[in-house]
């Protein structure tokens, strides 16, 4: 019982078949895993568009970080495929970057924020190539983009959650990607590095490549976002903001837990005839 | 002190004490970062079993058994913590307390029903090591150093400890890089295509092949001291990691030397007639380190640990 709300939006993307697959950057078929007993993601199909800023939404539990990650092999899952560029996951892991979720890591390692952003340079310099000064002002760039080149010799563990975040995403940056896939980057930064990160990412875009988001503020998906994909643990809709994102969408995502003058609140098209 | 006193009585004892602490201290600073700095304690409680039943299959004291029977332990040990965390829904700290525990226990109550007392094994070695009875008395002075003859009958702890000591350099040196980036974010790693899992195991198992002959050679007090206490005072003293390795070398070597020359001295110092355990001073001077580290080192506030850590 997959609903598949996404199913006449027109978009090639979209569907399940090969040109579909061959041509997305990041193309998931099947995903299901599994924490204990109960499935965190089921059997998701994802194809995202290249060229494209897409949010992966969804409420709390409702297995967005999941779905990311073991579609990356951070987790194992249960089973599914994924293609990145057409090609098998392995072959592609140049090609991709990976913004973990802030909290996941120990901000007090003994390393300092331009050490960080050096490590995005890691399939470049292999496991014994030494790091030239042509690395650290790559890394120094990555640093300036994200307005944070004052703080490349601090201790990681004096910054502020938002720097934290912004030093994150220049290693991302370090590593030259053509897909940037990002773990929550929003939550519990303040409103200058929202800022700061969006301009980012767009200007990521505007480069051709493709961004990914896991992202929770229903509020701001129709100014950031092209594309959304509503999930809970099963996929409930994929495509365009103006397709995807709407009141149905949301109620069949969300269920009870988002209250209808929310939804009116964000905008997007009213629940059609009751159906959920 | 001449070298004809000093080379055949104290050298040996001493560089087996400096490579043993610095081949444990090396791994101990990824361990204790990553939160398993405890893996130590448990490899070196978890030998003693391991000993016991080679010695039982064997029926001879000789270091190849043991060794292998120590390192098989060890394996055991470092799957049935696996099981445990898994299956039990136990935090790691806890497996291992668990583990080791129950098998030293295990362990001393083997040795309790064999008769060993006509042989040299018993618990007190197995803690304490024999660090002061690895003397070199083909030596005759410093002259020795180059002499094949009386180089031959180095106590094979030396080369031993010598090669386990370089096996984990290499292995640090190596993979610098990949351990410095799994330990500080495992799944940024993956992303990258680095196998972390395997990278993990492999840090274990040279953490468990330098327990093990540490612990041959030293016993387990110091084998556990050295894996924490240098690494621990480390940390407090630098903000990178290569500092913070630097320093836990530093600390490690001056533990050995500073706590092998105080056990044979110090009771001489204060009066007394006899020294005293060197495995256990060595131990203690790492944990005065840690203290005074503690309380003076420039980096001591843990700035960016999560809330409750």
């Amino acid at each position: 019982m997959t609903l598949e709300l996404a199913r006449d939006n027109g978009m090639p993307t979209a569907t399940n078949g090969t040109a579909a697959l061959e041509q997305s950057p990041f193309a998931i078929r099947g995903l299901t895993v599994s924490y204990g007993e109960k499935p965190a993601v089921f059997s998701v199909d994802m194809t995202v568009e290249a060229g494209k800023m897409t949010a992966i939404i969804g409420p709390n539990g409702a297995g967005k970080s999941t779905l990311l990650k073991a579609a990356l092999g951070v987790v194992p899952p249960v089973s599914g495929r994924v293609q990145v560029f057409g090609k098998p996951l392995d072959t592609q892991r140049a090609r991709i970057a990976y913004v973990p979720q802030r909290a996941s890591v120990d901000w007090d390692f003994p390393t300092r924020v331009i050490d960080v952003v050096i490590m995005g340079l890691y399939r470049e310099l292999g496991l014994l190539g030494r790091i030239t000064g042509r690395h650290k002002a790559a890394a120094r760039d990555c640093l300036e983009r994200v307005g944070m080149a004052d703080f490349a010799d601090r201790q990681i563990g004096q910054l502020s959650g938002g720097q934290q975040q912004r030093v994150f995403l220049a290693r991302a940056l370090a590593q030259g990607a053509d897909l940037y896939l990002l773990d929550e980057p929003f939550a519990g930064v303040d409103a200058a590095t929202e800022k700061a990160i969006i301009a980012v990412l767009k200007q990521l875009r505007a480069e051709g490549k493709t961004v990914v988001v896991v992202h929770h503020d229903l509020a701001t998906v129709t100014d950031y976002f092209d594309n959304v994909f509503l999930i809970n643990t099963r996929k409930v809709a994929e495509g365009p903001v103006s397709e995807a994102f709407t009141a149905d969408t949301l109620q069949a995502a969300y269920g009870g837990r988002l209250a209808t003058a929310q939804v009116d609140q964000l905008g997007v098209a009213p629940v059609m005839g009751g159906v959920y | 002190m001449s070298g004809s006193e000093f080379v055949p009585l104290s050298l040996t004892p001493l560089l087996i004490g400096v490579f043993a602490a610095v081949a444990c201290a090396l791994p101990g600073n990824f361990l204790l970062l990553r939160r398993q700095a405890l893996i130590g304690d448990a490899i070196s409680h978890v030998v003693l079993p391991g000993i016991v039943v080679a010695f039982l299959l064997t029926g001879v004291i000789a270091a190849g058994p043991m060794m292998f029977g120590a390192a098989g332990a060890a394996v055991v040990a470092v799957v049935l913590i696996e099981l445990i965390r898994r299956l039990g829904r136990i935090e790691p700290g806890a497996a291992m307390g668990v583990v080791f525990t129950t098998m030293f226990a295990g362990g001393v109550l083997l040795l309790e029903q064999t008769d060993t007392s006509s042989v040299h094994l018993d618990v007190e070695h197995a803690l304490y090591g024999n660090l002061e009875s690895l003397i070199w008395l083909d030596a005759t002075g410093w002259a020795s150093l180059v002499d094949p003859v009386a180089l031959s009958y180095l106590p094979p702890e030396l080369s031993r400890m010598a090669l386990t000591l370089l096996g984990v350099l290499v292995f640090v040196t190596l993979f610098w890089r990949p351990l410095k980036i799994s330990t500080f974010d495992e799944g940024f790693a993956r992303t990258l295509g680095i196998r972390t899992n395997m990278l993990g195991l492999a840090l274990v198992i040279t953490a468990a092949i330098a327990a093990v002959a540490a612990f041959d050679a030293v016993g387990s007090i110091i084998v556990i001291a050295m894996f924490i206490c240098p690494p621990a005072a480390a940390r407090m003293m630098s903000n990178r990691l290569e500092g913070q390795v630097g320093w836990s070398v530093v600390f490690a070597v001056v533990s050995a030397v500073l706590g092998y020359v105080l056990a044979g001295y110090g009771p001489l110092w204060l009066g007394a007639s006899d020294a005293v355990s060197a495995a256990g001073m060595i131990a203690t001077v790492s944990g005065v380190l840690l203290a005074v580290a503690a309380r003076f080192g420039p980096c001591r506030l843990r700035s960016g640990a999560p809330a409750g850590v």
